[in-house]
């Protein structure tokens, strides 16, 4: 058995950030169902927030690397 | 008809592609095969030996025989450290399998200056890039320079026999210990210097590496190409003006144009002018290298999943906004007005404060991270025919890892040119998003 708790961690972030992105995903759906012709902004802050979100995903990598 | 002539051709185009870039693979995979066969029985015992580097405690005793990469049997194929091995820097450039000499520009405490070609270490035109010869106590090392520090190594031009590489359990980390050989004795090597951040087992060392390195070639080769194509459709839109765009101009301008609509209005409304050019070349510099990273033959170079890269355009984007930021902004990160004086010293002035920092931090992290997992997904699915096939020792191992193996990562190229762009608008979205708000006016009937 190898490998260590720094993997079970990053895979907790990233169950936290994958309910967060795919939450802002679903919501943006929903939101451009209701209004098509707001696309482009959605879309815009879509991929803003996504990306926020993802940033803490992303920390948990390096803590992860850096433990590892 | 035609419709399904078309489709057909491209259908059949397909698998004449993948056997294309399957034909390499097996081709290596064969060339590891072949080279095994010859092996001396001698080396057998030099694998168990390299074999207890992988036991949860330290092997430090200095049993290995000298080799160099070609000449032994690897103990066993490891994803993690080739994957870690192609996503580093290096100072030969290769193609495929073949390297070129870069330039190498390294410094030491009391040793001084040395410039020279990287091929004066006389590596191997078809490998692993390897040194045959030392040069003023730099050897190389799979490519990468590294630094003999012991007083009692020849300085000039020497000849070494070969590396080894060791796996040490370091304060329950694993390190790797690098060892040259020359005339039968050890020499340990130093790390290479660490710009990376020590992120990928890196060290102390006694010299700064200056060089031309892969990534610095591949960040000056896209430049050169961004600019030979920017000044050209700046010519063009000069000479042909009011007229259709032509060429790389219609390719260019839907970008040019999303950047400025889409990201420089809307986020730093009036000021966009100023700020539009400085976003344009976060992008287009950024796209260019995420693209060029996909290529797989040219060296793969990893430049924007370098954290010493990302880290210079984070600080870039740090100092823009700090340096615009207005009264407005600084009054709202340091003495957020409307709110009681207790909360503010406890709590949201040093959030703020912190805030600041952890802005440019994550948006180094963040393109880093994306690119550098793409690369590693890419390299461990190609890893998996070298596990299947034993590393080439198993020609059936070596076709289904193949089949396996191919679509996949095909499939995840295709996933990493969207990434690509993303993470460049995102990039230079995030860039606007907080120049924007460093830069935005009062406007207390609004917001609060």
């Amino acid at each position: 058995m190898t490998g260590s708790i720094a993997a079970i961690g990053m895979g907790l972030a990233a169950i936290g950030a994958g309910i967060g992105v795919g939450s802002i995903g679903g919501k943006a759906m929903e939101a451009i169902a209701r209004q098509p012709e707001a696309l482009g902004d959605i879309r815009a802050n879509m991929i803003l927030t996504a990306a926020l979100v993802e940033g803490a995903a992303l920390i948990a990598i390096i803590v992860a690397f850096l433990v590892a | 008809m035609k419709d399904l002539q078309r489709f057909l051709v491209s259908f059949a185009l397909i698998p004449v592609i993948s056997l294309i870039v399957a034909l390499p693979v097996s081709l290596v995979a064969q060339h590891t095969e072949g080279q095994h066969s010859e092996q001396p029985a001698e080396h057998v015992t030099d694998s168990t030996h390299a074999n207890l580097g992988h036991d949860e405690h330290a092997d430090t005793s200095h049993t290995h025989t000298c080799h160099f990469h070609h000449d032994v049997i690897e103990e066993e194929y490891d994803a993690t450290s080739t994957a870690f091995h192609h996503i580093s820097d290096a100072n030969v450039y290769s193609i495929g399998s073949f390297n070129f000499p870069l330039p190498c520009i390294l410094y030491a405490k009391g040793h001084g200056w040395d410039v020279f070609s990287s091929k004066r270490f006389d590596f191997e035109f078809y490998g692993h890039g390897e040194g045959h010869k030392a040069y003023n106590k730099y050897v190389l090392d799979e490519g990468q320079v590294k630094r003999v520090q012991d007083e009692s190594f020849p300085s000039g031009e020497v000849t070494i026999e070969g590396y080894i590489h060791e796996n040490v359990i370091i304060d329950g980390k694993k390190a790797m210990n690098a060892y040259v050989c020359h005339e039968g004795k050890h020499y340990k090597l130093d790390n290479q210097s660490t710009a990376d951040g020590g992120l990928f087992g890196g060290a102390m060392t006694s010299f700064y590496d200056f060089s031309i390195s892969k990534n610095v070639f591949s960040m000056i080769l896209i430049t050169a190409l961004l600019s030979w194509a920017f000044f050209g459709i700046a010519r063009a839109y000069k000479n042909r003006a009011m007229m259709a765009p032509k060429g790389l101009q219609s390719f260019i301008e839907p970008i040019f144009v999303f950047i400025q609509d889409e990201v420089a209005k809307p986020f730093l409304g009036k000021h966009w002018e100023k700020f539009l050019p400085l976003l344009l070349s976060f992008f287009f510099f950024i796209l260019g290298l995420n693209l060029f990273g996909q290529i797989p033959i040219f060296g793969g170079s990893n430049v924007t999943g370098n954290l010493a890269v990302t880290a210079v355009l984070a600080l870039i984007a740090f100092v823009v906004v700090t340096i615009n930021g207005n009264k407005h902004y600084w009054s709202h990160m340091l003495w957020m007005p409307g709110v009681p004086a207790i909360i503010k010293i406890i709590i949201l002035t040093p959030v703020e404060i912190l805030g600041m920092f952890i802005k440019p931090f994550t948006l180094m992290l963040r393109l880093f991270a994306n690119i550098t997992a793409g690369h590693i997904v890419v390299l461990s699915f190609v890893g998996l025919i070298f596990i299947f096939g034993k590393l080439g020792t198993s020609m059936a191992g070596v076709v289904g890892g193949a089949i396996v193996s191919i679509p996949l990562t095909m499939f995840i190229m295709a996933i990493e040119l969207l990434v690509a762009f993303i993470q460049a608008y995102v990039f230079t979205l995030l860039v606007a998003s907080y120049i924007g708000a460093a830069t935005e006016e009062a406007h207390h009937d609004e917001k609060h």
